[in-house]
């Protein structure tokens, strides 16, 4: 079981937003990769789904997210890699505030097909605000060099949101 | 005006780039953002069908009538 974790790349999208965020060259010298993100969009809405894109491919991803807002839940097949979580605050959820969204890929090296995990929650001062558990599958055997995450309206990520990429492996 | 632009971050060298997308990367990403407004209302009327269903299935225990097959499927696990 990996057990020890270290930072490979941070990123804080500036004044000018970004309609994505995209790690690239990540290195296979770990077992694993966690990605831990402070997200906010820019368009009006509560909130927003979030796109993971795998080595810059945009087919086989699949999977089950179930999602609540406080009053009701329920739960969508993962279909297209544009949607693998829901709760990214967007224009409209309460100023300044952002997502915490978690991203876990074990075995992000290995030549079987790749498995994930998200835990995503909006922060929203209303009656609802949203949260999601996600568990999906990349069906591709090559490893992961680079990933990019993007809000599945494709508008653009606000200023201040955060990224952080880190492997994990045993010491 | 500017596109819209992406950021990328080379995990090896630590490089940050901030890179303005093409017009057919705008292009795409305009088609994405519809493709994914009509998958939401999709999803949005399969839900509200199924809460449609389990509220008329509910009142049909309470009431002690036949409930439908769709009806009994929403509350079998």
């Amino acid at each position: 079981m990996a057990n020890t974790m270290t930072l490979i790349s941070s990123v804080t999208v500036g004044s000018g937003g970004a309609s994505s965020i995209d790690f690239t060259s990540i290195p296979a010298t770990y077992t694993d990769l966690c990605i831990k993100t402070s997200l906010r969009e820019k368009t009006s809405g509560d909130y927003v789904r979030l796109g993971l894109n795998f080595n810059g491919t945009a087919a086989s991803v699949t999977g089950k997210m179930l999602y609540g807002d406080g009053a009701s839940a329920s739960s969508l097949n993962i279909t297209v890699y544009t949607t693998v979580a829901w709760g990214v605050d967007r224009f409209s959820a309460t100023s300044n505030t952002f997502s915490n969204v978690d991203i876990y890929i074990p075995n992000y090296t290995s030549s079987n097909y790749k498995s994930f995990s998200i835990d995503a929650v909006e922060e929203n001062n209303s009656s609802a605000a949203l949260m999601s558990l996600s568990a999906g599958l990349w069906s591709n055997t090559a490893a992961i060099t680079s990933l990019s995450l993007i809000p599945d309206s494709r508008t653009t990520f606000a200023q201040y949101s955060t990224a952080y990429l880190y492997g994990v492996k045993n010491a | 005006m500017p596109n819209p632009t992406r950021i990328e971050i080379n995990c090896e060298t630590g490089v940050e780039s901030i890179i303005e997308l093409t017009d057919a990367e705008v292009a795409q990403m305009e088609a994405d953002a519809q493709a994914a407004e009509a998958r939401k209302a999709e999803e949005d009327v399969a839900a509200q069908a199924l809460a449609d269903l389990k509220t008329s299935a509910r009142a049909k225990l309470v009431a002690g009538t036949p409930l439908t097959e769709e009806e009994a499927a929403t509350l079998v696990i």
